[in-house]
């Protein structure tokens, strides 16, 4: 019997498939998200849109509301850790947590390295706005990846552009020849092996959501059409006009992101959706998706 | 022999190509017309709650007992063995309630409990590797139903007429002997 293995870690992301990953700040709100058809919930203190508003260091959540949490669902709880931030994983690790987010949503703890995901039992994902980025969090032990977009600013056109890229990237690397690889993985700065497989399959080795300003459920149809394998939706449900309903129209939406009809239903008179950021109106430290590249 | 994949939530492109390395054809289903042109229909692992969930939005919870009803077998797994239980621990209200056993939801613990291990199985010569990922467990089966493996004195897979179920994940790995299995059943269904 082993536990932690890639398989199990791996296999775990791939249950959440189709699913919706819904950011929560109390047990109250988790149990909405969970009535909902939420797969799983990220427990957190405050929620992008609000850390972007409080400016200072974000960090861990207070371990009483990854619990409180917990407590209360039976789907499965992911909770963040600071990019580099070894301890605080390792803390989450041991509340017992389901999935870690090494996230550039919270200041990052280490400029230049990441945390060495294989040495722990519980799985990590990880933010990824291109292919290098994805394969480098992947070698590090990543057992999922999700888009980084721009948190917190209800815009979706960063997690759709992160999300092409890959894809666009993916594609290329497919048709190219054994020696047009070596040269492609010293340019992406990944493992050659683990370009090799890209190339072979046409896909990652992992799980990859989309996230980082989806707040409508047009928007997470979007990224299934484009296609991610789920969608994690921070702000957009808790900061939107009408929790409950905004939550369920977009886990309908994204298991039926190719019927419109279906789409325009769920869609009619949910109220406002959270109030979004135009990205040109951001300056470059306000600019998430650039931390731990 | 045609194989649905209920694909409201959860591993369907596993399922998928694990009944094509068994020699059927796997396709994934999202309306219940689709039922129709199917000789068996797979639950996958997932969300119970939300496969539950999206089931009774979209009629799925009468159309599968209606396809169950005219002798066309069903195969879950984790998720989709919680989905067919007649009952669940816990006082959770039941979703298919075709099979006669009694299921503990996340029996094993958290995520970090989660684990693979070799495992004999009934009609199966060799050990298969099983998943077990937040996995549910059967704690109690009717007399119509046979055992088909155990995990440290626990069910971990059974067998009632035409409803096969696991509670760990053949279709994360390269084995397709379960599937196989299942295939058979859906040829002697025809």
């Amino acid at each position: 019997m082993e536990t932690g293995t890639s398989r199990v870690k791996r296999g775990m992301a791939e249950m959440q498939k189709g699913g919706v990953i819904m950011d929560v700040m109390s047990a109250e709100q988790a149990k909405i998200a969970e009535a909902a058809g939420a797969t799983a919930v990220m427990a957190l203190e405050r929620v992008p849109s609000d850390i972007r508003a409080a400016g200072g260091v974000a960090r861990m959540a207070d371990p009483t509301i990854v619990e409180e949490v917990m407590a209360v669902v039976s789907i499965p709880v992911m909770a963040k850790a600071r990019i580099g931030h070894y301890v605080e994983a390792k803390v989450l690790e041991s509340l017992g947590v389901d999935y870690i987010d090494e996230s550039e949503v919270l200041t990052p703890a280490d400029e230049v390295f990441h945390i060495n995901k294989s040495e722990f039992t519980v799985p990590f994902v990880c933010g990824a706005k291109d292919l290098g980025e994805a394969l480098r969090r992947i070698q590090e032990g990543a057992s999922m990846i999700r888009t980084k977009g721009e948190p917190g600013t209800g815009n979706v056109v960063e997690a759709v552009r992160h999300l092409r890229l890959i894809n666009g990237q993916m594609r290329r690397v497919q048709n190219m020849s054994k020696d047009e690889l070596f040269n492609e993985a010293k340019l992406l700065g990944v493992p050659y092996d683990l370009l090799l497989g890209v190339h072979e399959t046409g896909r990652l080795p992992v799980v990859n959501f989309a996230a980082g300003g989806v707040a409508t459920p047009a928007d997470a149809a979007l990224m299934m059409h484009l296609g991610a394998d789920g969608v994690f939706v921070g702000s957009g449900i808790f900061k939107s006009e009408n929790p409950e309903k905004f939550a369920r129209a977009i886990v309908e939406a994204t298991t039926h992101y190719d019927d419109y009809e279906l789409i325009a239903r769920v869609s009619k008179n949910l109220g406002a959706p959270m109030k979004g950021i135009e990205i040109s109106k951001l300056s470059s430290s306000e600019r998430m998706q650039d931390r731990g590249i | 022999m045609k194989i649905g994949v209920l694909a409201l939530q959860g591993a369907v492109a596993e399922h998928i190509r694990s009944i094509g390395l068994a020699g059927g054809e796997g396709v994934a289903v999202k309306r219940t017309e689709q039922l129709q042109e199917l000789d068996g229909l797979i639950i996958p692992g997932g969300e119970s709650t939300t496969i539950g969930k999206l089931m009774r939005k979209y009629g799925f919870i009468d159309a599968v007992r209606d396809f169950a009803g005219h002798g066309k077998p069903l195969f879950g797994t984790c998720a989709g063995l919680i989905v067919l239980a007649e009952r669940l621990e816990g006082g959770e209200e039941a979703h298919l309630g075709l099979m006669n056993m009694t299921v503990a939801r996340n029996a094993f613990g958290r995520q970090r409990e989660s684990f693979e291990t070799e495992l004999d199985v009934k009609g199966i010569e060799t050990p298969l590797r099983a998943v077990f990922i937040r996995a549910p467990l059967i704690k109690e089966v009717g007399q119509n139903v046979d055992v088909l493996s155990t995990y440290k004195g626990e069910i971990v897979a059974a067998k009632q007429d035409r409803l096969l179920v696991s509670s760990f994940h053949p279709e994360l790995t390269d084995d397709y002997r379960l599937h196989g299995l299942f295939l058979d059943m859906a040829r002697a269904a025809r």
